[in-house]
């Protein structure tokens, strides 16, 4: 991949979204044949589909955008396949190990409530396509928020253990929280007003389902940030290694 | 009156007519079925460790939704299956155990590694292909559950197996290095995947009783056959070669004679030798010791909730 920066709000923006899914999606993947009980192995892998699903319809839109801007022929692979880690956008929580299941699904729920409220004000967005893609994965989104939310329930509320074990996931996904709804320049660009009803919204999700949970919220405490801009943890390094591994070995082949 | 049941019972296995749940069926006929589905539950579950071995790895994001999508059509086929052997009277826990503790087999082929990613349509080819040999006539089985189980299961198989050489196909035109990928996995999956059918009929045991009672209707060699007829014209349209200097079209029988397969290495991996055994066992029961902390919190929160509600 030639396009060594893209300056294009929308274009960064779609990229964010974009790695976003691949990584979340590619997190998710890792547990495939893998799970606590087949039905939600089952339940999981499908939302790493959804998830890599919505990420080659953004890739796929930006891919047209650059070409009809430059002319440079992208395909979705480019993106995921091509790229180093400083052009992936991704928030940094996406790309953190899995841990245990309980851990897995404290991500996926944290990410998903946010989605649905992203995704929700992207549905009225100026640009069609962007809010036509928002509106499609929207309906996935909020199945996974459904999954997430009763699983972060049953083990909030479940036995002395499982409380404690999703407690301490919770601290220690908790530092990777703010980056969310801390807005880059690109989204702000493209999001408008909208953006401060996504963070109320998010919070309101997030508040009420541990509530329920019987979970409790960390206060204070650091946070990171910086996978918006290109500055990402060790971790996805070696994702991406994985992930890009025949790519990169067999340049220019067909797949 | 024993013989009374079991008079009715093979009448109505002779009319074709389903033999339900809750019909009388002989003991040997109930354990045969627990065994032989089981085992193809396990199968489908096991066999999802070595094509999930490349998800990550999936060389484009079309290849990785379409190999995700499979393993968990597997995963389904696993859930039908184990719900079928359920009406037999043993639970989901109990199966499990039996995997577990090494008492329940799963299909030998699942204890090979895939190590380049031509392996993988090699295995949806192969694999899958084999498969559907053996599962199309289970449409048919004298066992009512069996039976639709394998009508949803054999739908899907076929599709993968489609999509498996496809894989392939498009390696087959690719680079030098890409084709020669697809002819290592070939090599490597070929021999293999003839074991698949079992022993041959004079060696395998169970084969007599199981199809007078239709829950079998063509034995091991039938079915190895009618799959090397079927592999050896498709591997032509691949531009390939299967790793059998004896397979040769044999006019007079209107079949592929083939080659001698080695069945003292079916019977090593049997006995839990084969490249993988190990790694496959060791992480289902990981996999269910790492999740016993989930089911656990499940069950106490429905059984809070059912006490509140
Ligand atoms: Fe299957
Ligand atoms: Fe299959």
């Amino acid at each position: 991949m030639t396009t060594k920066e893209i300056e294009n709000p929308l274009i960064k923006f779609l990229l964010h979204l974009g790695d976003n899914a691949l990584i979340m999606g590619h997190r998710n993947s890792e547990w495939c044949g893998h799970g606590p009980v087949l039905e939600q192995d089952i339940a999981l892998t499908n939302i790493a589909l959804d998830q890599i699903g919505q990420a080659r319809n953004f890739y796929q839109y930006a891919a047209k955008l650059i070409a009809e801007k430059s002319g440079e022929k992208l395909t979705e692979d480019s993106f995921a396949y091509l790229r180093d880690s400083w052009d992936f956008k991704n928030c940094l929580l996406v790309e953190l190990p899995n841990g245990h299941w309980g851990r897995t699904i404290l991500k996926q729920f944290i990410v998903s409530a946010y989605k649905s409220c992203l995704y929700q004000a992207l549905t009225s967005n100026a640009d069609e396509q962007l809010a036509g893609i928002a509106s499609k994965s929207l309906k996935e989104i909020s199945y996974h928020l459904r999954w997430s939310s009763e699983w972060v329930i049953r083990l909030g509320d479940g036995t002395p253990e499982s409380k404690q074990k999703m407690q301490d996931a919770i601290t220690s996904i908790w530092p990777y929280t703010n980056e969310w709804t801390n807005f880059t320049d690109y989204e702000l660009n493209i999001l408008g007003d909208n953006h401060w009803n996504i963070k109320e919204n998010w919070e309101t999700i997030l508040k009420k389902v541990f509530l329920e949970a019987g979970l409790s919220i960390p206060t204070n405490g650091y946070q990171h940030s910086g996978g918006k801009m290109g500055n990402h943890t060790e971790h996805l390094g070696y994702i991406l290694t994985e992930m890009q591994f025949l790519q990169r070995a067999y340049p220019n082949a067909e797949w | 009156m024993g013989t009374n049941f079991e008079e009715q019972f093979q009448q109505k296995i002779d009319q074709e007519t389903k033999i339900e749940p809750k019909d009388w069926m002989p003991q040997k006929y109930r354990h045969t079925l627990i065994r032989q589905i089981s085992q193809h539950a396990h199968s489908e579950i096991v066999g999802m460790l070595p094509e999930g071995n490349w998800i990550t790895r999936a060389p484009s994001l079309k290849r990785k939704s379409i190999l995700l999508a499979k393993i968990q059509d597997e995963a389904g086929h696993g859930l039908y299956l184990y719900a079928a052997a359920e009406t037999l009277g043993i639970s989901r826990d109990e199966m499990y155990e039996q995997l577990h503790e090494g008492k329940a087999k799963y299909s030998s082929i699942f204890n090979y590694p895939t190590l380049t990613w031509a392996d993988i349509g090699a295995i949806g080819w192969l694999v899958d292909g084999a498969a559907i040999m053996n599962q199309v006539p289970l449409c048919r089985s004298s066992f009512g559950p069996y039976a639709r189980a394998m009508v949803r299961v054999c739908k899907e198989e076929s599709f993968h197996q489609r999509q498996g050489f496809e894989s392939l196909l498009v390696l087959s035109k690719g680079t030098e290095e890409q084709k020669r990928m697809c002819q290592d996995a070939i090599n490597r999956w070929w021999w293999p995947c003839l074991m698949m059918f079992g022993p041959p009929d004079d060696e395998s045991p169970n084969t007599l009783q199981s199809m007078q009672w239709k829950i079998k209707r063509f034995s091991n060699d039938e079915l190895r056959q009618k799959f090397v007829n079927m592999i050896a014209e498709q591997v032509k349209v691949l531009h390939m070669t299967l790793p059998d200097p004896d397979l040769k079209w044999n006019e007079e029988k209107n079949q592929y004679d083939f080659g001698k397969i080695n069945w003292e290495e079916f019977k090593q991996v049997l006995q839990g030798n084969g490249p993988c055994n190990k790694e496959r066992m060791d992480a289902r029961r990981k996999a269910w010791e790492d999740g016993a902390w989930v089911r656990e919190a499940a069950n106490a929160y429905a059984a809070k909730k059912s006490i509140a509600s």
